[in-house]
């Protein structure tokens, strides 16, 4: 894309996509990491996912107040405007992912007290795998600019519903043939559940990125996992 | 006229170009232009230097026919009645096609008659009372009334500059316009006037069918409903307003609003 008149503008834009981009690849290894604790019921891990989340919220922090000035003294207008909007709706959401990652690790230490294996948790790791790489495409559809991997990002979403089904299932099974894990399971359901909120996080990214790169809105679609397996 | 110029062309329009084309001596200025303006919408025509929006503006009332080398082709039509046909009375059509300039030029004489020369001349006032109505009716729709009510045979000279250029809005609506065509009325002005001006214009609108040429973008965004962006003597893109500052279709376009252009 062409330069703009004003040089500052464009540095300022990039500062702007630079943040992103860190804090994109920050809440990305949240997940891995907090997946990673859990797996391994590695309690330092988690407490390094937890205490790495302030600088997360800190970038937030730092895109809202850049790009407050930035509509303040550039006026942005057609593809800038929609950009800065976008920048500023994306960490809102991220942070949110951020969080998501962070409660997953804190429930890390609850269901790592106990020696029982817990079968259901090997079906954890793949889900999450999912989810952080729809943020990782999600965030890398804004860099680029990249609608159609906006939409790919938006299509997988049904996986990681898929997964939350599945999983649910499961663990519903294993908690009434070993009622003494319910404590445990039921933290793992709230993993579950923040992996399947992750995901739809991930498609609002999307669908940002998507605004942004075309200046089209697409169509509402079905939000959250079908509840089929709830009732 | 391109498909996206179709979608916008408004039914009874007051004014219509169709494929108009402007030449200076050998040099072309406007390369076929067709644009539909209505009375429901501000109309802004914005563009970089030399883009052609105010030769273009200056064709609706026929201002270029006092520049000599100056000829216009294609159709311009005011109510479905050509414009540049022979039979057009060019001092009725400017009394109907209004126009207000970049740099307030009030005549150097009272405010009072500022504002009553023109139906004067034009025999739109029975008497001194029915000239009274007019001056106030007028000077009230230029929001200019109550700051100059006290003092109208005071030289309308000694107005500040955004009074000055509302002095001369109310001049072109006291001869009951049905278009007023503005070139860069606010570029003169500092921020409040401007604010007044712009303010003064929302008031106007659907009154009259409103064009204004303005570098200001800001401005175009602010004031008018539909936006035309002129690039060297072409018609790039006319759009409704949040549509061009939100998600211009030409590259061009895009380029200029965002300041990249150059």
């Amino acid at each position: 894309m062409a330069e703009h008149t004003i040089k500052a503008f464009d540095e300022e834009i990039d500062r702007l996509r630079g943040l992103i981009a860190e804090m994109g690849g920050r809440a990305e290894a949240a997940i891995e990491n907090a997946m990673l604790a859990l797996q391994r019921q590695d309690k330092k891990l988690a407490a390094e996912v937890v205490a790495d989340d302030k600088r997360i919220d800190a970038i937030e922090a730092e895109v809202e107040k850049l790009v407050i000035q930035v509509i303040a003294l550039r006026a942005p207008m057609a593809n800038d405007l929609r950009d800065v909007i976008a920048a500023l709706k994306i960490v809102s959401v991220v942070e949110r992912i951020g969080d998501y990652a962070k409660n997953i690790a804190k429930r890390v230490p609850l269901i790592a007290t106990n020696t029982r294996t817990l079968e259901p948790i090997s079906l954890l790791p793949s889900m999450g795998q999912v989810a952080s790489e729809m943020v990782h495409d999600a965030l890398n559809a804004f860099a680029a600019r990249d609608p159609d991997l906006a939409l790919a990002v938006i299509e997988r979403d049904a996986v990681v519903d898929d997964f939350y089904n599945s999983v649910f299932r499961t663990l519903v099974t294993f908690m009434v043939e070993n009622p003494k894990t319910i404590s445990e399971c039921a933290h793992l359901l709230f993993v579950a559940k923040n992996i399947e909120r992750i995901g739809d996080h991930a498609t609002n990214v999307a669908e940002m990125v998507y605004y942004a790169a075309t200046g089209q809105t697409l169509p509402e679609r079905e939000r959250g996992a079908g509840l089929q397996t709830e009732d | 006229m391109t498909e996206e110029q179709i979608k916008l062309a408004i039914e009874n329009p007051k004014m219509s170009a169709r494929d108009v084309k402007v030449f200076y001596g050998e040099k072309q200025a406007i390369k076929g232009v067709s644009i539909d303006v209505g009375m429901d919408h501000v109309t802004a025509f914005i563009g970089p230097s030399g883009c052609g929006k105010s030769t273009f503006l200056r064709t609706l009332n026929r201002m270029n026919d006092t520049v000599a080398s100056a000829r216009v082709e294609g159709e311009i039509t005011l109510d479905g009645e050509n414009i540049y046909a022979p039979s057009m009375d060019v001092v009725q059509l400017r009394a109907r096609v209004g126009m207000v300039f970049q740099k307030p030029n009030p005549f150097p004489k009272s405010i009072y008659e500022n504002i009553a020369y023109g139906p004067r001349i034009h025999g739109l006032a029975a008497g001194k009372a029915d000239m009274d109505v007019i001056v106030e009716k007028s000077l009230r729709r230029a929001g200019l009334w109550d700051e100059v009510k006290d003092r109208l045979h005071d030289s309308g000279t000694a107005l500040s500059g955004g009074q000055q250029q509302r002095l001369c809005i109310g001049r072109a609506i006291a001869v009951e316009p049905e278009v007023i065509l503005m070139d860069e009325p606010c570029s003169a002005l500092d921020p409040i006037a401007t604010a007044k001006i712009e303010e003064l214009i929302h008031e106007l609108r659907g009154r009259y069918a409103i064009v204004i040429v303005t570098h200001n973008m800001q401005q175009a965004a602010r004031v008018s409903q539909r936006t035309a962006f002129f690039h060297l003597g072409d018609l790039v893109e006319y759009g409704v307003t949040s549509d061009i500052f939100t998600n211009p279709r030409q590259e061009r376009t895009k380029d200029y609003i965002t300041g990249r252009y150059g």
